[in-house]
C-alpha cells in the first residue's frame, strides 16, 4: 500500500496542531526571559533576571517544595497500594475482590470538584486542619487507578506457576512476593511512581480546596495570577518545573518501553 | 508466613485507605445533601430532609447550568473527537517509521503545566496581551479586542485544544488493530479510498472512537477550574456552582445536593459508556 498517497494534507494537519500546541509553550519561554514584566510587542530586551530573581523568591520556592513533597509521598503511597491490589486481583480470589477493584478505578470517573468537596468534609468533620497532608490524601486516591492499571497489566503477563516453582523449593508466600513477584514488576513500580508523581505535582482542581496554609505551587500560582508584576518570576519557575516534569515523563517512559 | 496470612496484611491497607479516603467522604456528602442547614456542630445529628434538593428542583438556573455543562461536555467530547480522528489517522496509518516521535511530539504539552499553558493563552488574548498588542502594533486595530476571553466560548475552546491529544490515543489504538491486508483486498475488489475509509477503516475504529469521547466527555462535565481561569462568571459550569456553595457561600448541604446529583449523572453516562464500549478489547 502506498503510504504516501494522500498522507500531505494530514501531515499539513498534524503540524499545524503542533504549532498550537507549543507556541503557549514557547510563549512562556518568552516571557520568562523578557525585561519587561508585560508580554507585549516589540519586545525591547532579553535577560535573565526573573531566573536570578526567582531564588529570592522565598513564598514561590516554598511553594515548589511543596508540590515537591507532596508529589513524593502521594506516588510513594499510591504506588504501595496500588502494588497490593494488583496482586490480589491477579493471585487472589475472594468475596468482594470486584468490589475492592471497582473502588480502586473508581476514582478515575469521580469528577474532582465532587471528590474535592467530599474530601473537605470529611477533614471538617474530622477536626483534621488542612494541610500538605491532606492534599496528598486526596492525590493518592486519585493516582491508584494509574498506578493500579500500569503494575496490573505487567503482573499479568507472568505465569503464577513461576510463584508455585519457588513455594515447591520450600520460599514461604512473602519470601516469594519479595524474591519473585516484586522483582518481576520492579520496572512497572517505577513507572507507576512516576506517573503518580507527574498526576499529583501539577494538580489543582483538588489542592484548591484541601490546601491549609502551605499552598502547592500550582495553588500558589492561582492566587498570584491577579499580580501581573509576580507573573514572570512564576513562569520562570514553571519553566524549569516542566522541564523537570518532561525528564520524569521520558524516564517513565523509556523504563515502561525497555521492559514490555 | 503462609499465603493466607500474607493476604490479610496486604488486603487491609488498600481497603482501609479507600473506606476511609473515598467510600467515608462520598457517604458523608450525601449524609450532608439532607441536612436542612449549617447551623450548629458540624457532627450534630439532623433530621434527614430533602430541603436541599427540592430547593435544587425549584431552582431553574441549576438545572439550566447541569444542561449547559452537559452540551457542552457534549460539544467539546465531539469535536475533540472529530479534531483528533485525523491525527490518529495519520500517526496510524500514514507516518510510517517516525510515528512514534511524532507521537512522542504530541504528547509532550499534554505533560506541561495545564495552569500554565491555559495561563499561556491568556497572556496571548487577554486585553493588554500579544495579540491585542501586535495587532495595535501593526495598526490594524485601535482599541484591543475584549471578546477573546472570559465568557463560555474561551473555555469551550480552551477545553477542546487541552483534550485533542489526549482523544487521539484511544482511536489511534483502534486503528493500529486494523488488518492492513483488509485495504488490499477492498482495492483489490475495486473499492476507491472514501469507500475503503467508510466502509472498513472507520467502522472498525469506532470503539476508540467512542472510548476518546467518553474519556473527554466525563472529565469535562464536573470541570470547574477552566471556566474559573478563561471563562469569567459568564463561563461558569455547573462545577463553579459547587465550588461557589463550598468556599464564598458556605453553604455546604446544598452544595452538597448539588454534588450528589452531578456523581449520580456522572454515574450513569459511566455505565452508558460501559454498555457502548468494551474498554478490555481496546486497552489489551
Amino acid at each position: 500500500m502506498n503510504a504516501s498517497r494522500g498522507s500531505l494534507p494530514l501531515s499539513i494537519y498534524y503540524f499545524g496542531l503542533i504549532t498550537l500546541l507549543y507556541l503557549p509553550i514557547a510563549l512562556l519561554f518568552l516571557f520568562s526571559v523578557n525585561s519587561s514584566a508585560f508580554l507585549s510587542f516589540p519586545i525591547k530586551h532579553l535577560t535573565l533576571d526573573w531566573y536570578r530573581k526567582l531564588f529570592d523568591a522565598e513564598p514561590v520556592l516554598r511553594s515548589a517544595r511543596s508540590s515537591l513533597l507532596v508529589a513524593l509521598g502521594s506516588s510513594f503511597a499510591a504506588t504501595l497500594l496500588g502494588t497490593m491490589v494488583a496482586i490480589l486481583m491477579l493471585r487472589y480470589k475472594f468475596r468482594g475482590q470486584n468490589l475492592l477493584i471497582a473502588l480502586a478505578v473508581l476514582p478515575l470517573i469521580v469528577p474532582y470538584v465532587v471528590l474535592g468537596v467530599a474530601l473537605l468534609l470529611l477533614f471538617s468533620v474530622l477536626h483534621i486542619d488542612r494541610s500538605l497532608w491532606t492534599v496528598g490524601i486526596a492525590h493518592t486516591v486519585v493516582s491508584l487507578p494509574y498506578t493500579l492499571l500500569i503494575i496490573a497489566s505487567r503482573l499479568a503477563g507472568f505465569d503464577p506457576s513461576i510463584e508455585e516453582a519457588a513455594m515447591d523449593l520450600g520460599a514461604d508466600y512473602p519470601t516469594t512476593l519479595r524474591r519473585v513477584v516484586l522483582p518481576l514488576i520492579l520496572p512497572a513500580m517505577v513507572s507507576a511512581w512516576l506517573t503518580a508523581f507527574t498526576v499529583s505535582f501539577d494538580e489543582f482542581a483538588l489542592a484548591l480546596f484541601l490546601a491549609g496554609t502551605q499552598p502547592t505551587f500550582p495553588v500558589y500560582l492561582f492566587s498570584q495570577l491577579r499580580f501581573a508584576n509576580r507573573l514572570p518570576i512564576m513562569i520562570a519557575l514553571a519553566v524549569l518545573l516542566m522541564i523537570g516534569t518532561l525528564i520524569m515523563v521520558f524516564l517513565a517512559e523509556r523504563i515502561r518501553r525497555r521492559e514490555a | 508466613m503462609d499465603r493466607r496470612a500474607t493476604f490479610w496484611f496486604i488486603y487491609l491497607p488498600p481497603l482501609l485507605w479507600l473506606s476511609l479516603f473515598f467510600v467515608l467522604p462520598v457517604l458523608l456528602m450525601a449524609a450532608f445533601s439532607f441536612r436542612p442547614d449549617m447551623r450548629g456542630d458540624l457532627l450534630k445529628l439532623w433530621v434527614p430532609t430533602l430541603a436541599q434538593y427540592a430547593s435544587v428542583a425549584e431552582t431553574g438556573s441549576y438545572w439550566r447550568l447541569l444542561g449547559i455543562s452537559a452540551l457542552t461536555a457534549l460539544g467539546i467530547g465531539i469535536s475533540a473527537v472529530v479534531l483528533a480522528y485525523p491525527l490518529a489517522y495519520f500517526l496510524a496509518l500514514r507516518a510510517g517509521r517516525r510515528a512514534g516521535l511524532y507521537l512522542v511530539l504530541l504528547l509532550i504539552p499534554f505533560w506541561t503545566s495545564y495552569l500554565m499553558r491555559v495561563m499561556a493563552w491568556k497572556i496571548l488574548l487577554g486585553t493588554e496581551g500579544v495579540l491585542n498588542s501586535f495587532l495595535i502594533y501593526l495598526g490594524i486595530i485601535q482599541e484591543p479586542l475584549t471578546a477573546l476571553l472570559y465568557n463560555r466560548t474561551a473555555v469551550i475552546l480552551t477545553l477542546i485544544y487541552v483534550w485533542v491529544p489526549f482523544a487521539a490515543l484511544p482511536i489511534l489504538a483502534a486503528l493500529q488493530r486494523v488488518d492492513t491486508s483488509l485495504f488490499e483486498a477492498a482495492a483489490d475488489l475495486g473499492a476507491r479510498p472514501l469507500r475503503q475509509f467508510t466502509r472498513i477503516t472507520l467502522p472498525l475504529s469506532l470503539p476508540g472512537v467512542f472510548a476518546a469521547f467518553f474519556m473527554v466527555f466525563i472529565p469535562t462535565i464536573g470541570e470547574y477550574v477552566t471556566p474559573l481561569l478563561v471563562g469569567g462568571s459568564r463561563g461558569f459550569l455547573y462545577g463553579n456552582i459547587i465550588q461557589d456553595f463550598f468556599t464564598k457561600a458556605a453553604n455546604w448541604p446544598l452544595g452538597s445536593a448539588l454534588s450528589m446529583i452531578m456523581l449520580l449523572a456522572t454515574m450513569v453516562l459511566v455505565v452508558l459508556a460501559t454498555r457502548l464500549v468494551d474498554w478490555r478489547q481496546l486497552f489489551e
